[in-house]
């Protein structure tokens, strides 16, 4: 009987866990399916689903108008530039927080949460002039140090949390074996934490990938990336849906397969020291 | 020996500072910010021929209207320097030009024929007598109506409609059944969508933004009739949830065959007459925006514009495109290449005095649209204010979305008209006085 509850509760489970995952990743199939409508249909009341003629001219203006591997290259430099010099900088502050606190490592984690408190735009103007001040408007640069800044306490936190389930332990034999604070980190305390780091990495990474007010604020014809791309094709004076939905698809795509090939470690870093 | 020799290296020197100097002065990269819509994607294809003629390059910056006008104002008052040519509206013009943001255009060429650009396009880019744009294409506000409803109804459209006239029409094209709207009109908070339209309307019913020293004027008959005339109408003629459309939900609504009539922008008549897009499209007729006897109609005027940011360093390159990109022979390019029917309209006289140009059906009602504008005398009774659905201060466009917020409001049922304008008048007279305006 009780065999047959745990069945039934699985199967329910199953169904509406993949009800939830239909529904959140409609938006995204019906972006991909616009993109292959023409304008009319695009907009046509009530919605065609799939019985329309497929085409794939929006994709082909969407190819003659934009430079997209432009914006897809500085969409990789941007997002992985700053989530590599993230990483390099927390992991050593996550360290010293996780395994040598002070009275005030507390205080110092919230209030690094804390900038990501503030509105964006309040500080736009100052970040616009210093970016002038230093020849870093329009660059990719600029952009990777800005997102990587924006980022990096969710990228502290985040590792600080995953060091907090390592033994310390561990850490102090490895000190009595005569390990170096640079061995320590490098070769005790990264291996053991890699599901957290690649976790860590591919979270922000994505977050990078969508950032939207400083690419768009801080480029103009150089550094622009996808968000940047998919920008252009809005317009509040002119219906063209279908378009901008194959822009969209384009700018997506790439973070879809990457996000579809590294689920497993997403999930097992984002769960990692959840079940002790 | 020696002589041929300095004289050799010397003359080899001058002619590779020259050529450098050449190259500097004749070929540069220009950087334009531009707005996402047909006629500048349409310029954007054409650039080849500009750097044929002028051996200038040019890297476009496309943007979304909202976007566009957040970056290039971040841009402007930080003398950031990341455009050499902006597209710009007739609002912010005035305002930056008289700023002194912006590079005069006055001494353009003569080739250029600057005389031929409409007047009350040029007077709306202009400060003081300074124009500091110039425009690419101009909009007013007009109605487009199905004129297959309309003969069902058994009622004709006169070529200047009353706002009486429009309701009674909208009334009779409605058909409930058939998922007919009668009419339909932005509700769209935001001050260039549903803020834009009532202030248009607000004028033809007598009401004003401001009286003469700057004091909001929302408690004013004037302003309870115009709402209360607009929700009446669209509550009895209008698509469900109208208070939540805008230029795009309209455009579709009506390219699907679901309005009886549409007033809005001028460039739209292109969209809904073009058989690939729009399924009324052989069954259009056009008027002027109503008025209701007071002598001011309810169209507005807008033209995007191309200005040059003070400080730039390719100044001469960017006023060559701009005359390039807003001459007679840039019209006659895109006339040649993709119809009359597509050529940046509203910009100059001389388009509306072309005999091909003269058979596109809309081409009269758009040009007697914007002749009727009047941005310097918009309004009955006297006001401090320049622009016809907009007043060309700075803080206007705030103060209008919260506004246009309270209206949706309104429309959607969450509040009353009287406390939409009471609201209205108490945000507007505060900002007003923030400001330092009284």
């Amino acid at each position: 009987m009780a065999r047959s509850i745990t069945t039934q509760r699985k199967t329910i489970n199953t169904v509406l866990a993949w009800a939830i995952g239909l529904l959140i990743f409609f938006p995204i199939l019906w972006t991909i399916l616009t993109s292959f409508k023409t304008e009319a249909q695009a907009i046509n009341d009530p919605p065609i689903f799939l019985f329309f003629d497929w085409t794939l001219e929006n994709y082909s203006v969407v190819q003659e108008r934009s430079n997209y591997a432009r914006f897809l290259w500085n969409s990789i430099f941007i997002a992985g530039g700053s989530t590599l010099l993230g990483v390099i900088i927390a992991i050593p502050a996550a360290w010293s927080m996780a395994f040598v606190p002070s009275k005030r490592t507390k205080d110092i984690l919230l209030w690094m949460l804390s900038t990501k408190m503030l509105p964006a735009v309040g500080v736009l103007y100052p970040i616009y002039l210093l970016f002038i001040k230093f020849g870093l408007l329009d660059s990719v640069l600029g952009l990777t140090i800005v997102i990587m800044l924006i980022n990096l306490p969710i990228i502290v936190w985040m590792l600080y949390t995953y060091f907090r389930e390592i033994p310390v332990d561990i850490l102090e034999a490895a000190r009595m074996d005569g390990a170096s604070l640079k061995s320590e980190i490098l070769y005790v305390l990264t291996p053991m934490a890699v599901p957290g780091i690649a976790s860590t990495l591919l979270l922000n990474f994505i977050l990078a990938w969508n950032e939207a007010f400083w690419t768009l604020n801080l480029t103009a014809a150089k550094a622009g990336p996808l968000t940047a791309f998919i920008a252009s094709y809005s317009s509040p004076e002119g219906l063209f849906y279908a378009k901008l939905s194959a822009a969209s698809t384009m700018a997506i795509l790439p973070i879809l397969i990457l996000g579809w090939f590294s689920q497993k470690q997403l999930v097992r870093g984002l769960t990692f020291g959840a079940v002790k | 020996m020696k002589n041929l020799i300095r004289t050799t290296i010397g003359a080899t020197v001058m002619s590779l500072l020259a050529s450098t100097a050449l190259a500097d002065g004749h070929s540069k990269t220009l950087t334009i910010a531009t707005v996402n819509n047909g006629d500048m994607i349409r310029m954007q294809k054409y650039t080849d021929d500009f750097t044929k003629k002028t051996g200038h390059k040019v890297e476009w910056v496309t943007l979304e209207e909202n976007v566009l006008r957040q970056r290039v104002t971040t841009d402007i008052t930080t003398k950031g320097g990341a455009f050499d040519i902006m597209t710009i509206g007739m609002y912010e013009t005035p305002i930056w030009g008289k700023n002194g943001w912006l590079v005069s255009l006055n001494d353009l060429s003569a080739e250029y024929d600057a005389a031929d650009i409409l007047p009350a396009m040029k007077g709306g880019l202009s400060y003081e007598g300074t124009m500091f744009a110039a425009p690419f294409y101009g909009e007013s506000s007009m109605v487009m109506y199905r004129s297959d409803l309309m003969e069902k109804a058994g009622m004709k459209m006169p070529d200047a409609p009353t706002w009486e006239f429009i309701r009674k029409a909208a009334a009779a094209m409605t058909d409930r059944d058939n998922e007919i709207n009668g009419i339909c009109l932005r509700g769209k908070a935001g001050w260039g969508e549903g803020g834009a339209f009532i202030t248009a309307m607000s004028n033809s019913f007598g009401a004003r933004w401001f009286d003469e020293k700057w004091n909001a004027q929302f408690d004013t008959e004037e302003w309870k009739n115009t709402l209360t005339f607009f929700k009446g109408m669209m509550t009895e003629s209008g698509p469900p949830g109208y208070a939540t459309n805008g230029f795009n939900e309209n455009l579709s609504l009506f390219q699907q065959g679901k309005c009886g009539m549409w007033i809005d922008a001028t460039v739209a008549a292109s969209f809904v007459t073009n058989p690939k897009d729009s399924t009324v499209a052989d069954k259009v007729g056009f008027a002027l925006a109503p008025d209701n006897g007071l002598g001011k109609r309810s169209n507005w005027l807008w033209a995007w514009a191309l200005a040059i940011p003070a400080g730039t360093k390719k100044e001469a390159a960017a006023k060559e495109f701009i005359e390039w990109a807003t001459s007679k022979s840039y019209i006659e390019l895109v006339a040649e290449k993709e119809g009359w029917a597509n050529v940046p309209p509203g910009a100059r006289t001389s388009l509306y005095e072309n005999p091909n140009y003269k058979d596109i059906p809309f081409a009269k009602m758009t040009l007697d649209s914007i002749l009727s504008a009047d941005p310097d005398n918009s309004t009955v009774k006297p006001s401090p204010y320049v622009g016809v659905q907009f007043a060309a201060i700075p803080e206007f466009a705030g103060i209008a979305t919260d506004v246009s917020q309270e209206f949706s409001a309104a429309y959607a049922g969450q509040q009353t008209i009287e406390e939409a304008l009471a609201k209205a008048q108490a945000l507007t007279n505060d900002a007003m006085e923030a400001a330092g305006y009284k």
